[in-house]
This record gives C-alpha cells, structure tokens and sequence, in this order.
C-alpha cells in the first residue's frame, strides 16, 4: 500500500519534532478542561446554559467523532488535557527530559494488560449518562474524577497507563484509529535492528521513551499509538516517519482482534443503539428510566443496557460467526474468527457513532456560541455572544447524512468482510449481522 | 478489470436510483386531522404522530406538569403551554417524512432530549435507507467473488 511521509516536507516535521506546538495547544485544552470543571461544579445547574455540559457533550463530543477519530485516529490523545499533569509530575518537567521524575514507575499489571477495563468503565459511565450527560455538577465530578485517577496512575505507575488501559474514551478511540489514515512507522527496519539502544522506547536526551509503551521501531498497529510524537524526537536516524496512508489499510487477516477488544467493539455497537434509543428515540419512559438513578425502572434500564451490551449484541455476533464457521467447516478457533470479523465491523461502529452524533451535534449545534460567553450561566456576555442562536447547518441535511453515513460505514465494512474471509459462505452470517444493525439504528435515527 | 468497472457502474447506479429515485405521489385527499399531545416532564402522549401529505394538521399541546413546547423540525412552527393549559398549532404537512418535535422550554435535565415524531406519509428516508444499505452488503459480496 503507498504512504506518503509528511516528514519527509520540512516545516511539517519542525511541526510536528518541535514541543512548542503540541505544548501550547495542550496548555490551551488543559485551561479549557479545567474551565470545564469549574463551571461544572460551580457554573448554573440548568445544563444548556453550563460550559461543561455544552462544551464537552456536544462541541468536543462531536469533533472527537466527526473529525479527530475519522481524520486523525487517536491524534485527539496527543492533545487531550487529562494526562498532562500527571504526565509532567511523571517526566519532572514540562517541555522535555532533564527534569527529576516522581512517582513509583511500576509496571502495569500483566493480567489488565488489554481494554477490558476500559470497557468497563465505558459501561459505567453509560449507566449513569443521562446525569452525567444534563448534570452540570456530575458532569463536573465526573471529569474530575477521571483527572484524579490521571495523576494518580501516573504517579504509580510508569508512562500513560491510565490512557493505555483504563481512559474510556481511549478504549474506542484506540479500536477506531485502527482505520484511520495516518501512522508512525519505521521507515527502514534494517536501521532499527541496528540501533542497539532503541531510544524510541528508552528515552534520549532529545525526547521521552514510548509514553504509550510501545516499541516505535517494530510499531504496526495504531490502537496504542497516541501521536505524540517522541519517537521521531529520540530518534538519532530520523527512520521514523509520520505517514498518510489509505484508510482502513492496517486492517488484515494476519492482526485480527484480541478477545478483549473485540468485546469491546461489540460493546460499542450495543452501547450506540442504546444510547440512541434513550436520547434520539420519542421514549419519555425510557429517558425518566435512565435519568432517575437509584429508582426501579433505573435498575431495570441499567440492567437492560448491560444485557444489550454484554449478553445480546455479542451473543448475536459471536453465534453468527459460529453459523459461519459451520457453513464453511473452518477450522479456525471461534475467538479468532470473531477477532477477524471483529475488526471487518470497525467501519461501521465508527460510522454507527458518526451518525449517532450528527443527529444531535447539527440539533445543538446553537448552544455553543452562548456559553462561550457566559460559561457559567451567570449572565455574563464576554465576547458579545450570549443571545446568539446560530444553526450552522439546516436540520433536513441531517437525518440524510446519518443515513448517507450508515450505509458508507456498511458498504465499507462488508467489503473488508469479505476481505478477511476465506470463503462468502463464513461470511454471510456476520454480514447479516451488520445489516441488522445498521437497519436497527436508522429505524432508531430516522424510522 | 473491465468487468469490475462495470460492475461497479452497475451497482452506483442501482445505488443512485435508491437514493435519488422520485418516491410515488400520495393518491390519499387532504383532510382535517387533529391530536390532542400531553406534554409531562421528558414525554410527549402519544409520541408519534402520523399523517398524509398535505392533511391540514391540528394539534392541541396540554401542558400536564411544567411549561412545555412543541416546535416541529423543518416546518419551523411551535407553540408554548402554561402547566395545565391548553395551546393550538395549525399547519398543512406539505412535507413527507418523519420529523422530530422537540420541546422548546427548559423542563428539566433530560429537556434537550424530550422528542417526539411526526410521520408524514411513508417514510421514504428509512426505505431508501434500508435498499442502500442491502446494496452495500450485496455489492461487497460481488467484489469477494472477484
């Protein structure tokens, strides 16, 4: 497959080598962050008036989906502002080595050692969305909490753990970057297997080692590459590269799916439907259900989203690629098909969450402008836009691009199906699953 | 290869008739249709509403607990009721296709998501929808049999 290294054009490699950039925009979206938190746990309770709920839930919510995962895999990570403390307690300074590290450096535990974690917490903070989601002050707590937990894993254990296994907006932003159009690699490994100290993973006076614990030089996958750019800063033979490449092109036969992420791309395909039912769908009952924490129909709900997510979707993948393994007497394990298929349904969960967000994003798209003027829903009209309705873009494009999206991401992932299958008979039952629920969530966007 | 360019002609343009195709000219009259819609925290009673093109619809929005709108996406008509109050919207459904109506006043939290639908005539989108992505799935399996 052709790449095209960026690097190899000078000011996008000064870019991307140099810290201040990254460093001034991470500076810039750690102010934001914590803006976020105060005006979360200080700001107006009424959520379209706060900063945290508009800011985060829609206006970050729907870059994160509609352009930093689609266009840029995990390059959110390289400038998302919940690591960064911890991270620089972690390194002893801000702006490269040299500083005095603190914290205990231990290695992570072998056995949480995948995304399992991350799904679990993903599942947690599906529970109780509907306030995390309205509620200014939990919303609040909420991301503070997942500061807290930052700087604390940073300070125990070594480089970006809490990123790696445990952030849950890492878990699928991970599975999905899998697909995504950019990549650092090894230009020529026969330089790599020379170079003895290896200090893309150890660290040089230019740079930190790995701080997502990979291996640059033998890197081939992208779910835990954060894009931070160290490797191309330690590296004394400039033999790694930032490359574009087609999308969708790291996905083969040969990496199929572990179990855990698999899982965790099922999770997310349950999760989008539920989600979708509860916010987008014209249920009252079902959105009292989810908001009332604590009451019977929110046990019920809650019960039901674990079931959908962990029992249902999964039970329905995994029995149509054991219906496929049947059909063409594979002799493949079952958790290695899965993993295979898993990975050929990663387009259309992308495109799932695409269109979950278009249908609210181009709805809510007005609340913005407002708080940015009165973040804290105290009256205050700072650049003169409090009052401000404006609607970017007209709501009938809406429902026709979640449909348009639905359909691109099926097309996308039957194709990659049938790439990865050895024969149509084993695929057949996991492309019937994909229609199901790509048919499933436009009757839930616009049936 | 030839025969992949065709193939692949064939199939965007079954595709472009799916989504661009003129969907059939409702045969139903116009007639007057009313609802009564009650409006309590985070619901609308009932929450779909189905009419044909071009009924001149009227509907009666009940507030039952709070304040509650009711504005319809893309006719771009609303109404307001006071908490047990009654208050009217009138318009011709001179659009087909399913419509949300979303609550206009802050209710509570879960305020942003209170929808309900209006169905004019079939719904076209979902169908169109539906035949694209049969399409998808159809044509990735061809590209496999190459």
């Amino acid at each position: 497959m052709n790449r095209l290294a960026l690097t190899s054009t000078p000011w996008i490699k000064n870019l991307l080598t140099s810290r201040w950039p990254q460093f001034i925009v991470r500076t810039i979206t750690l102010a934001g962050f914590l803006l976020t938190i105060l005006a979360g746990l200080f700001g107006s309770r009424v959520g379209s008036h706060n900063f945290a709920i508009i800011f985060v839930w829609i206006a970050w919510w729907s870059l994160l989906k509609l352009v930093f995962i689609p266009a840029g895999g995990r390059s959110w990570c390289s400038i998302c502002p919940i690591p960064m403390p911890g991270e620089w307690l972690q390194n002893g300074g801000l702006l490269g080595p040299g500083g005095r590290p603190l914290g205990l450096g231990k290695r992570w535990p072998r056995k949480l050692n995948n995304t399992w974690l991350q799904s679990a917490v993903f599942l947690g903070m599906g529970i109780f969305s509907a306030v995390i989601l309205t509620q200014p002050r939990i919303s609040g707590w909420a991301l503070l909490g997942l500061f807290i937990a930052a700087i604390t894993l940073s300070l125990v254990f070594e480089r970006r753990s809490f990123c790696r296994y445990l952030c849950p907006i890492g878990g699928f932003t991970g599975l999905y970057a899998q697909l995504s159009p950019v990549e650092i690699r090894a230009v020529d490994p026969v330089v790599c297997a020379g170079h003895t100290e290896k200090t893309c993973y150890t660290g040089s006076a230019q740079g930190y080692g790995c701080p997502w614990g990979n291996f640059p030089a033998a890197l081939s996958q992208d779910s835990n590459c954060g894009l931070c750019m160290e490797c191309l800063r330690t590296c004394p033979h400039d033999n790694l590269a930032f490359n574009l490449r087609p999308y969708g092109s790291e996905i083969s036969a040969k990496t199929p799916l572990k179990l855990d992420e698999t899982f965790l791309a099922l999770v997310m395909l349950g999760s989008a439907l539920v989600y979708t039912a509860v916010y987008m769908g014209s249920w009252g009952w079902l959105k009292n259900a989810a908001y009332h924490v604590g009451t019977l129909p929110w046990l019920a709900y809650a019960l039901a989203f674990l079931a959908i997510t962990l029992v249902v979707v999964p039970g329905l993948f995994f029995g149509a690629v054991w219906l496929g393994k049947k059909m063409s007497a594979a002799r493949e394990p079952l958790k290695k098909l899965a993993g295979l298929y898993g990975s050929g349904l990663l387009p259309l969960g992308m495109a799932t969450w695409v269109a979950f967000t278009v249908s609210f994003a181009f709805a809510k798209i007005s609340y913005i402008l407002p708080v940015l003027s009165d973040p804290f829903g105290w009256g205050w009209d700072l650049f003169g836009t409090a009052s401000t309705n404006l609607s970017l873009v007209d709501l009938w494009l809406s429902p026709i691009a979640q449909v348009g999206v639905l359909a691109g991401g099926l097309l996308w992932s039957s194709r990659l199906v049938m790439r990865l299958a050895r024969d149509r008979r084993q695929a057949l039952p996991v492309l019937a699953f994909a229609l199901a629920h790509a048919a499933g969530m436009m009757w839930l966007l616009v049936g | 290869m030839q025969s992949t360019k065709l193939s692949l002609l064939l199939f965007s343009l079954i595709a472009a008739v799916i989504a661009f195709a003129p969907a059939p000219v409702s045969l139903v009259r116009p007639a007057e249709r009313y609802f009564r819609i009650e409006a309590s925290t985070f619901a609308f009673s009932p929450q779909t509403i189905q009419v044909n093109p071009g009924d001149h619809v009227t509907i009666d929005l009940v507030a039952q607990d709070y304040v509650h709108g009711l504005r319809i996406d893309e006719y771009e008509v609303e109404v307001t009721a006071d908490p047990g109050q009654t208050a009217r919207l009138s318009f011709t459904a001179g659009r087909p296709g399913a419509f949300h109506f979303r609550c206009t006043v802050a209710c509570g939290a879960m305020h942003p998501f209170m929808v309900g639908k209006l169905k004019v005539g079939p719904n076209w989108l979902f169908w169109r929808g539906l035949g694209l992505g049969l399409v998808a799935i159809l044509s990735g399996l061809w590209w496999a049999r190459k």
